[in-house]
């Protein structure tokens, strides 16, 4: 008999906490000592690349600068997303907590919170418990929180896109390095992280590095922020420790039906019914910004990938030439397959140009739209064809 | 035009006018007016002395911030996998059959607009749409047409 590894976790949702208390407890200690309490943690960045948050923190303060920055990521807009909407609306105290947090370690005074434009409705509660925040926490440090709304674009959830978008201009992206730990919002050292991620730190604080450290495996410390949608009978969010196998995590959420789980949104991969039991949810698996879509046997993958084809021709941005014609081409080539009009062995053709654009796009929406892509015409390529 | 001059003027007196401002000013805009008219759009290049260009590029880059006529009210329809999976098409033409227009068109009388968004974030409880600033979620044929109605009637 199997251990399930499916473990539920409530740690981020878990009453509101005495945000004040853990901040003077924390601002007690040494920026070296916080730092470090991060690094211990494992804790990894998690809007979905993983970088480790307390190394991030850690180059910032070490950068040259007259000022430095902290900006919360809340353009939250991959396909099958949605905790980070539920974190600012049930916990909001906790993020501009972890924020504070941050800009002490880094010596910011001023932080932002980018919120994407489809989550305009939540700006008049948040402002409000921001006003609290900052009359709470006054005495203790000089920062100060603004929130930025988007205006609809996938992409600046990219980080150097987002910088362009609170510059005011088009979010495109900026060519890597300098990173923005270097040169970020107005090209001063920044620090970007997710909303989830700054949550976590804080709790980090609060309970601890071990408590933290416990949860997880060598490479995905902790639990993590599930968004689970599709076809299963009980879609919402969910706290989950990482490392699950996807094995059980369809037997907890599958409707008994399930063909395939894509892990990671329209960014992500598409993993089949037979990979299921191998398949670790995790940075040495296949990771995942939280979002979890199931889909049974009644789904034409054909329908899911050109929705997602359909989803990056449109959100990206037109920069660089890989993305921009190849997300064109690569929606445009499904479709004659799909109709006959151009013989199956062009998926394989259609497979190259999905990996050229890994390589040669300059940020990772078209990075990333080979994961997809060819994960789902792997996988299921009759379902292509026929 | 003198209003849109006004507000223009209000909107960069209380943002500022630098280049980092013209997002906000822009979206200030769109609150007001639905839209940003080609006049909108210099009158702001006047205003934060960029050139139309730099304005009209921006503005072009965003979703929400439209660049032709909209309705008093706009009305997004979530088309991601998930809301398409919980058959949005049904809700879309159910809306088109009840204001008699077409996904993309604008009412006769202006009060509304029907576009289509991608993932706004409620794939949980799609189908999922978006009127003006409010969400509407897990959408039948019958609650769409419902909350459509209400609109016209009382808003």
């Amino acid at each position: 008999m199997t251990v399930n590894t499916l473990k539920r976790i409530d740690l981020i949702f878990h009453e509101d906490c005495e945000c004040r208390q853990v901040l003077e407890k924390t601002f007690s200690k040494s920026n070296d000592d916080i730092i470090n309490d991060v690094l211990e943690s494992g804790l990894k960045g998690r809007g979905g690349a993983g970088f480790p948050t307390g190394l991030k923190w850690k180059f910032t303060a070490e950068q040259p600068a007259d000022e430095r920055f902290v900006i919360c990521n809340a353009d939250e807009g991959e396909p099958g997303t949605f905790k980070d909407r539920e974190i600012l609306f049930k916990v909001p105290s906790k993020v501009f907590s972890g924020m504070a947090v941050c800009a002490k370690v880094i010596g910011a005074k001023k932080g932002y919170i980018y919120l994407r434009g489809e989550y305009r409705y939540l700006l008049p509660e948040l402002q409000k418990a921001l006003d609290t925040f900052h009359r709470d926490i006054k005495d203790l440090i000089d920062f100060e929180i603004f929130i930025q709304m988007g205006s609809g674009a996938y992409i600046c959830g990219e980080e150097s896109a987002l910088f362009e978008s609170m510059e005011g201009k088009r979010g495109e992206p900026r060519n890597k390095p300098p990173y923005p730990t270097v040169a970020g919002f107005k090209n001063k050292p920044t620090v970007i992280n997710n909303v989830e991620t700054l949550v976590y730190a804080f709790m980090i604080c609060k309970h601890g590095p071990l408590r933290f450290k416990e949860m997880g495996t060598s490479d995905s410390r902790g639990s993590k922020v599930f968004s689970v949608s599709g076809d299963t009978p009980i879609a919402g969010i969910y706290e989950l420790e990482l490392g699950m196998s996807l094995e059980h995590f369809v037997e907890e959420f599958g409707d008994g039906d399930t063909k395939a789980v894509q892990v990671g949104g329209a960014a992500g991969f598409c993993v089949p019914r037979k990979k299921f039991k191998e398949t670790i949810i995790g940075f040495e698996g296949v990771p995942t910004g939280g979002s979890m879509k199931v889909f049974n046997s009644s789904r034409s993958m054909y329908n899911v990938l050109h929705n997602y084809l359909e989803f990056f021709e449109e959100e990206s941005c037109g920069q660089c030439t890989p993305c921009r014609v190849g997300c064109q081409q690569l929606m445009k080539g499904v479709e004659a397959v799909k109709k006959g009009e151009k013989k199956a062995v062009y998926l394989e053709q259609l497979l190259k140009l999905s990996d050229t654009m890994k390589m040669a796009s300059k940020c990772g929406l078209g990075q990333s739209v080979a994961n997809s892509f060819s994960s789902i015409v792997n996988n299921f390529r009759e379902e292509m064809i026929y | 035009m003198p209003e849109v001059q006004e507000l223009v003027k209000s909107l960069a007196d209380k943002y500022g006018r630098k280049r980092e401002n013209l997002l906000h000013i822009l979206q200030g805009i769109v609150k007001e007016e639905r839209y940003l008219s080609d006049v909108a759009l210099s009158e702001v290049a006047r205003e934060l002395d960029l050139s139309a260009a730099q304005v009209y590029g921006t503005a072009t880059f965003y979703t929400f911030l439209d660049t032709e006529p909209r309705g008093k009210y706009v009305i997004r329809v979530c088309r991601t996998i998930s809301c398409d999976m919980k058959g949005k098409n049904q809700i879309i033409q159910a809306i088109e059959d009840s204001l008699k227009i077409k996904l993309g068109e604008t009412t006769q009388n202006n009060k509304f607009t029907l576009l289509e968004t991608n993932c706004m974030g409620w794939c949980h409880e799609g189908p999922a749409m978006l009127i003006n600033d409010q969400a509407y979620t897990k959408l039948t044929v019958d609650k769409a047409i419902e909350i459509i109605t209400d609109y016209a009637k009382n808003k």
